[in-house]
C-alpha cells in the first residue's frame, strides 16, 4: 500500500446513452473483477467506520471490502448478508451519495469508496455461484413462533429474512402474483432486472419463509383475523401504494396513466414485450411526466424505451428542489428527457374521442420556504401556455393503501393515511402488530424500507422471546 | 396455480368456472369480483363472482369470450389449471331491506346478479328480476334466477323467447305502471345497458345501482386505470365499486376509457387465432 491513495473512484461502465434509451437491459453494467479490486483498495479502512454508521441497516462495509480486497469473497458474502438481505438490490437502487457514501472519510478529500458499486460486485458474484458454492446462512433453532407478514416488498422481505433467520415461522401475504412489491411493479428492467429480485426473493425463501401470492389481506382475512389464527405477531409493510392525482380538469381523458400504473404495466406486467405478453401499454410521441422525484424519472425513462419521440418532466419547482436521486436525472437527461421545470399544469384538453391532446400549464417562481423547507412554488399571473402532449404520466408520489388500515381494529393512522408506529421499533398502538417502510412514512427508499423491517425484525423478536 | 374443479359451457361462448380457491370461497359476498391471469404471460382481468361454496372451498365465476384473454381462458379444461385467481375484491352489494327490489341483468351478467337477487330475497325483499338476451340460444341460468325472484321476465332482443325487446322496456312498463313500490334497481350487464337503464329510472326518482366494469389491471387500488367519475368526484372502480349509483355515472367517460386499448386488444386477438385455431374445443 506504499503508492498514494487515488481520489478518484473506479467509474462504472454503463450502455451508451442513446442506445439504452431504446432498450430495456440494465443500464448500469456493474465493475469487472479488477475494477472491483481496485475500488475495494482504496478503502483506507479507517477506525472511525462512519460508512457503517451511515447505513439504515448497518451493513459492516469496511470488513466486506476488506474480504473482498482479499479476494475471499465468500467470506465478503456472509458479512453482508449478515445485515442485508437483498445487497444485489441495495447496491442498485440505494442512494448511496446520502448514507454510506457522503459520509466516507475519503469523501471530505476527494471521492468516495463507491460502496454501491463494490456491494453489487459482491452481490452478483454470489448469484453467479452455483447453490453449492453460496455460503449457508445461519439459521437459529426454531422457535415455534409464527409470523405473518403483509406485504413482500423491501420492508417485508427483510423483515421476514430477519425473523426466518432467528429461527421463527414465516408466513409473507403478497396481493400482486409475483413477489417483490415495487422491487417489481415500480423500479423498471433497466435499473433493477427482475431476475435479481426474484433471485433474491428465492434467497428468502431458502431460509423457510413460506410467501402466498395472491393473497389479498383485509380481503381474504383481516389483521385481526390472522392473529386470531394461530400467529403470534404480524409485520406491515403494505408500502405506499396509492397514487395521487393532480385533481385538475380533463384528467380522466385517455393517455392519462398514474405512474403507478405506467410503471406497473410496463415493469410488472412486461408491456414492452407485448403482444407476447398480453397487457398493452399506449404511448405516444409527446409525453409529459408530471413530478420530478425517481418514479417520475423512471416513467420519462420507460416512455422513452417505449417510443416516444419527446419525453418531458414537468416540474413545478426548480432543479435544486427535485427529490430524484442526482444520479437517475442525468441518466433520464443523457437519454434525452427534456426537463420543464417551474411550470404546473393546470388543466388538460382532449378530443371528441376522449383522448388527452395537450395541456395548459403556468410558469412558477420560487418564493419564501414553505413547511418542508423548500421554497415555495408561486403561479405567475398571465403565464399560461399550452403544451401539445397525447401521454400524460401522473408522477406526484403515493400515499398507503388504505385497505389493510381500514380493515384492522384499534390501528392508529395520520391524516396522510400512514400507520403510526414507534420508529426506533415500529411497533404500532395495537398489540402484537408491527409496522414499517412506506406505509408508516410515506413514500421513501427501498433501504429506508428494508431498515425500518430490520428494526421491527428485532422488536418483534425480543416480544416473541420474552413471552 | 388454482385447480378448475368443474366447468360447464352456458352456451358455445359462456362458460362457467368452479374453482379451488378456499381463502376467496371463505369471504366472497354478492357484488364482489376476483382478479385472474390465465398463464404465466396473461393480462390481470377482473371477472364477478356468480358464486362460492365455503365448506367445498370453491369459487365459481362466469365468463364470456370476447378478446384474447377469455378465449384462452376457455380452452382451460376441468382438472387444468389457471396461473392466478386473487380476491374477494371491491365492495359487497350493499343488502338491505327496500321492500321492491327489481334485479336486471343484460347477458352474461346474469351470473352476477344471481347472487344478489338471492341475499336481497334473504333480505326479505319482493324481488323482480328482468333478464335479457341477444336471442334465445344465449339464454342461460332462468331457473336458477326464478329460484329467489318473486317474478321473472325475460326478454330477448329478437324476440325468438321471452318478451321482444330490451330490458328497459319491462323496467320503464313496471314503474309507470306504479303497481309496486321499486325500493332499489339493481342494473348489471353492458355498460350501454347499464346506461339505458339508469335512464330509464332516472325520472322515476327511483335509486339505481350499477356494477361498473372498467379496464383494471391490479384491481386492489394500486394503479388507478379503473377511475370513474360519479357527481363529479373520481372513484377507484375495484376499491369504492363496482357498485355505483348509476345515475351519478359518468357513462361517456367510461365508454370512452374501455375503449382505451381497442387496438391492442384486436391485434392480440389476431395472433391468437392464427397461433391456436387448432384446439379450441
Amino acid at each position: 500500500m506504499a503508492e498514494k491513495l487515488n481520489l478518484n473512484r473506479v467509474s462504472m461502465p454503463k450502455q451508451e446513452p442513446l442506445v439504452r434509451a431504446k432498450n430495456f437491459n440494465e443500464v448500469a453494467l456493474g465493475y469487472a473483477a479488477e475494477n472491483a479490486l481496485y475500488e475495494a483498495g482504496r478503502c483506507i479502512q479507517c477506525k472511525k467506520r462512519p460508512c457503517v454508521a451511515g447505513c439504515p441497516v448497518g451493513v459492516d462495509i469496511p470488513e466486506f471490502i476488506l474480504a473482498l480486497r482479499d479476494k475471499n469473497m465468500a467470506e465478503s458474502v456472509r458479512i453482508l448478508k449478515s445485515k442485508n438481505a437483498l445487497p444485489a438490490i441495495c447496491g442498485r437502487v440505494c442512494p448511496q451519495e446520502t448514507q454510506c457514501e457522503e459520509v466516507c472519510t475519503l469523501a471530505k478529500k476527494g471521492a468516495p469508496v463507491a460502496i454501491g458499486r463494490l456491494e453489487r460486485y459482491v452481490a452478483d458474484w454470489e448469484l453467479s455461484q452455483p447453490a453449492s458454492a453460496k455460503p449457508k446462512p445461519e439459521i437459529a433453532p426454531p422457535t415455534g413462533k409464527k409470523i405473518a407478514v403483509v406485504g413482500s416488498g423491501p420492508a417485508g422481505l427483510t423483515a421476514a429474512a430477519d425473523l426466518a433467520k432467528r429461527g421463527h415461522k414465516v408466513t409473507i401475504f403478497e396481493a400482486l402474483h409475483v413477489a417483490g412489491g415495487v422491487l417489481m411493479y415500480g423500479i423498471p428492467e433497466f435499473r433493477l432486472p427482475k431476475q435479481i429480485v426474484q433471485a433474491e426473493v428465492d434467497y428468502v425463501k431458502s431460509l423457510g419463509v413460506d410467501v402466498k401470492l395472491d393473497a389479498v389481506v383485509g380481503k381474504i382475512a383481516t389483521v385481526d383475523e390472522i392473529l386470531k389464527d394461530g400467529y403470534h405477531a404480524v409485520f406491515l409493510g403494505t408500502g405506499a401504494g396509492l397514487p395521487m392525482f393532480l385533481r385538475i380538469p380533463g384528467e380522466n381523458y385517455n393517455g392519462i396513466y398514474s405512474a403507478n400504473e405506467f410503471l406497473t404495466r410496463t415493469n410488472l406486467m412486461k408491456a414492452y414485450l407485448f403482444p407476447e405478453f398480453d397487457t398493452p401499454i399506449k404511448v405516444g410521441k409527446r409525453v409529459a411526466v408530471i413530478g420530478a422525484g425517481n418514479v417520475a424519472m423512471d416513467s420519462a425513462r420507460c416512455a422513452l424505451r417505449l417510443g416516444a419521440s419527446e419525453v418531458y418532466i414537468v416540474y413545478r419547482r426548480s432543479r435544486a428542489e427535485m427529490p430524484a436521486r442526482a444520479e437517475e436525472a442525468e441518466n433520464a437527461e443523457e437519454e434525452g428527457v427534456i426537463f420543464k421545470l417551474l411550470t404546473n399544469p393546470v388543466r388538460f384538453f382532449g378530443n371528441d374521442k376522449g383522448w388527452v391532446t395537450g395541456m395548459e400549464c403556468i410558469e412558477m417562481e420560487l418564493g419564501e420556504p414553505d413547511a418542508s423547507g423548500r421554497r415555495r412554488p408561486v403561479e405567475k399571473k398571465g403565464s399560461e401556455f399550452k403544451m401539445e402532449v397525447d401521454t400524460v404520466v401522473v408522477a406526484l408520489g403515493t400515499t398507503p393503501n388504505p385497505l389493510v388500515p381500514k380493515t384492522t381494529a384499534a390501528l392508529e393512522t395520520t391524516k396522510h393515511g400512514t400507520v403510526v408506529a414507534d420508529e426506533a421499533t415500529g411497533k404500532t398502538v395495537k398489540d402484537r402488530v408491527w409496522a414499517g417502510g412506506d406505509v408508516v412514512t410515506g413514500a421513501a427508499t427501498v433501504i429506508s424500507a428494508m431498515g425500518a423491517g430490520k428494526r421491527a425484525s428485532e422488536s418483534i423478536d425480543t416480544f416473541l422471546k420474552g413471552q | 396455480m388454482y385447480k378448475i374443479l368443474h366447468r360447464e359451457d352456458l352456451t358455445p361462448e359462456i362458460h362457467l368456472f368452479e374453482i379451488a380457491a378456499p381463502d376467496v370461497a371463505k369471504k366472497a359476498q354478492a357484488g364482489q369480483f376476483v382478479v385472474i391471469r390465465a398463464d404465466e404471460k396473461g393480462e390481470r382481468i377482473p371477472l364477478t363472482i356468480a358464486d362460492w361454496n365455503r365448506e367445498k372451498g370453491t369459487v365459481t365465476v362466469v365468463f364470456m369470450e370476447v378478446g384474447k384473454t377469455t378465449r384462452r381462458l376457455a380452452t382451460v379444461k376441468a382438472g387444468e389449471y389457471i396461473a392466478n385467481f386473487a380476491g374477494p375484491l371491491g365492495l359487497p352489494t350493499h343488502i338491505d331491506k327496500y321492500g321492491t327490489v327489481v334485479c336486471v341483468a343484460g347477458g352474461f351478467a346474469i351470473a352476477t346478479i344471481v347472487p344478489i337477487a338471492r341475499a336481497m330475497k334473504a333480505a326479505g325483499n319482493k324481488v323482480i328480476s328482468i333478464m335479457g338476451f341477444r336471442t334465445k340460444s344465449l339464454v342461460f341460468w332462468e331457473e336458477r334466477l326464478r329460484k329467489y325472484s318473486d317474478e321473472l321476465i325475460v326478454t330477448t332482443d329478437d324476440g325468438t323467447y321471452g318478451h321482444k325487446g330490451v330490458v328497459t322496456i319491462p323496467v320503464k312498463e313496471l314503474l309507470e305502471s306504479g303497481k309496486e313500490k321499486v325500493g332499489l334497481v339493481v342494473a348489471i350487464g353492458p355498460t350501454v345497458m347499464m346506461k339505458f337503464s339508469s335512464l330509464t329510472t332516472k325520472p322515476f326518482g327511483v335509486k339505481t345501482i350499477v356494477s361498473l366494469n372498467p379496464i383494471m389491471v391490479d384491481g386492489t387500488g394500486m394503479c388507478g386505470v379503473c377511475r370513474v367519475s360519479i357527481g363529479g368526484v373520481t372513484k377507484f372502480t375495484c376499491v369504492d365499486g363496482p357498485d355505483f349509483d348509476g345515475h351519478q355515472v359518468d357513462w361517456d367517460e367510461l365508454m370512452a376509457r374501455q375503449r382505451t386499448y381497442l387496438d391492442e386488444e384486436k391485434q392480440s386477438l389476431e395472433q391468437w387465432k392464427q397461433s391456436c385455431s387448432c384446439d379450441r374445443r
